[in-house]
């Protein structure tokens, strides 16, 4: 596939939340307001990008050549652990403002499943062949995430004041949210370069 | 010991149903319950995961660190998920190309972590084997259901047995997981907000009884 396809998928036809369901726990918990889920979807493409950059090296030249592929779970979750850490020592080293705006963040991004199933989905060879393609599936990824979070943090802030059957508050509503966005999200599907 | 295990037994399946209560492992939940096999192949592979994980975590309850917990419990939990991999890749590799990325995700489902945490990390190991599993078969029902659900209305089927010709499309999309599930969502919050509401008058009733008495 060209990178441009690359994009085109990972950020809008198959939309990590929106269509493939990966990371939806922040996507439908953590978004009220529009300026934390702006960091937090930054916080996720920045790791998810690094997350692709390493894992992907990895898996083709140390676990494949050495036949034990079945260490990949391991070894990712190992990888994407370590790697949240020392990226949050790093920026709270670096820059103060950019730990306050994304530091909350990151601890929790350890166990989201959209880092782990951008690593997963590199290494299915489906979409991505080479150590570039990986990456930009990952940043683009990523920035697919910020946009749906943004999107749906924007919409909540509205929820609030409607007044809505006892049943529906909280989860249901936004998930029926989510589910005329995802409608929305369809019509880029079958689109390619 | 009897009643514990009813008591857990009522939470995993209903009270505190993973799925439609706590609304946790939604990855899974909304991705693979376009078929209700999915949700049968999945519920059982989380419901393993989650057994072994529990009795494991739960027995090295006193020796794990807090501050290094959560690392451990991941790497835990992420040998149960290979072994679950390996097996479905050699006896039901359709199974396993079905579930796809889902699999080894897994790892990073929040019931698994969340039992961990919640409830495995404070009782013994008994008690959190029968979480695990009461746990993990609340989750299978929930998914299952669903799964029937999208499937009968999607394709016209159940459990891969053709029914009709037909079918809603829509319930085979992206959008159709989202709106089955709230609609699950929503039915099972008004149908336990009926119930607890029938119980609380019962219990009412009685007393009134008892102090006419």
């Amino acid at each position: 596939m060209n990178y441009l396809t690359i994009i085109f998928t990972a950020m809008l036809a198959s939309n990590f939340v929106l269509v493939k369901f990966l990371g939806i726990c922040p996507f439908l918990g953590v978004s009220k307001n529009v300026k934390s889920a702006f960091g937090m979807g930054i916080a996720v493409t920045f790791v998810m990008t690094i997350t692709c950059l390493i894992t992907y090296p990895i898996y083709t030249m140390i676990l494949v050549p050495l036949g034990v592929e079945y260490l990949e779970i391991i070894v990712f979750i190992f990888v994407i652990a370590s790697l949240v850490q020392i990226i949050e020592i790093i920026i709270k080293k670096i820059s103060k403002p950019l730990y306050n705006a994304m530091g909350v963040y990151l601890p929790l991004i350890t166990t989201n499943c959209a880092v782990l199933g951008v690593a997963e989905i590199c290494i299915a060879g489906d979409i991505v062949v080479d150590l570039l393609g990986a990456v930009t599936y990952g940043l683009f990824g990523g920035l697919g995430f910020t946009l749906a979070m943004i999107m749906m943090s924007g919409m909540r802030e509205k929820l609030d004041t409607l007044s809505l059957p006892k049943p529906l508050e909280g989860f249901p509503v936004s998930m029926l949210l989510a589910c005329f966005m995802a409608m929305a999200f369809n019509i880029f599907v079958g689109i390619s370069f | 010991m009897k009643n514990k295990v009813k008591d857990l037994a009522l939470d995993g399946v209903l009270r505190q149903n993973p799925t439609l209560k706590l609304v946790l492992g939604t990855c899974p939940t909304l991705a693979l319950t376009t078929a209700a096999m999915n949700g049968v192949g999945m519920g059982l592979a989380v419901t393993f995961v989650l057994m072994c994980s529990n009795v494991i975590i739960s027995s090295l309850r006193n020796i794990i660190p807090s501050r290094v917990r959560i690392p451990a419990y991941i790497l835990i939990i992420a040998t149960f998920v290979t072994i679950v991999r390996m097996f479905l890749n050699k006896f039901a590799p359709t199974i396993a190309t079905a579930m796809g990325p889902y699999l080894p995700l897994i790892v990073v489902n929040c019931i698994i972590l969340g039992r961990a945490e919640a409830f495995a990390s404070k009782n013994p190991v008994l008690d959190s084997m029968f979480d695990g599993i009461f746990m993990g078969l609340g989750f299978m029902l929930a998914i299952t259901l669903m799964g029937a659900f999208r499937e009968i209305l999607g394709a016209g089927a159940i459990f891969g047995v053709k029914l009709w010709d037909f079918k809603i499309e829509f319930f085979t999309h992206a959008s159709g997981a989202l709106f089955t599930y709230a609609i699950f969502i929503a039915l099972f919050t008004y149908f336990s907000g009926l119930y607890s509401k029938k119980s609380k008058q019962k219990t009412l009733q009685k007393d009134k009884k008892e102090v006419e008495a």
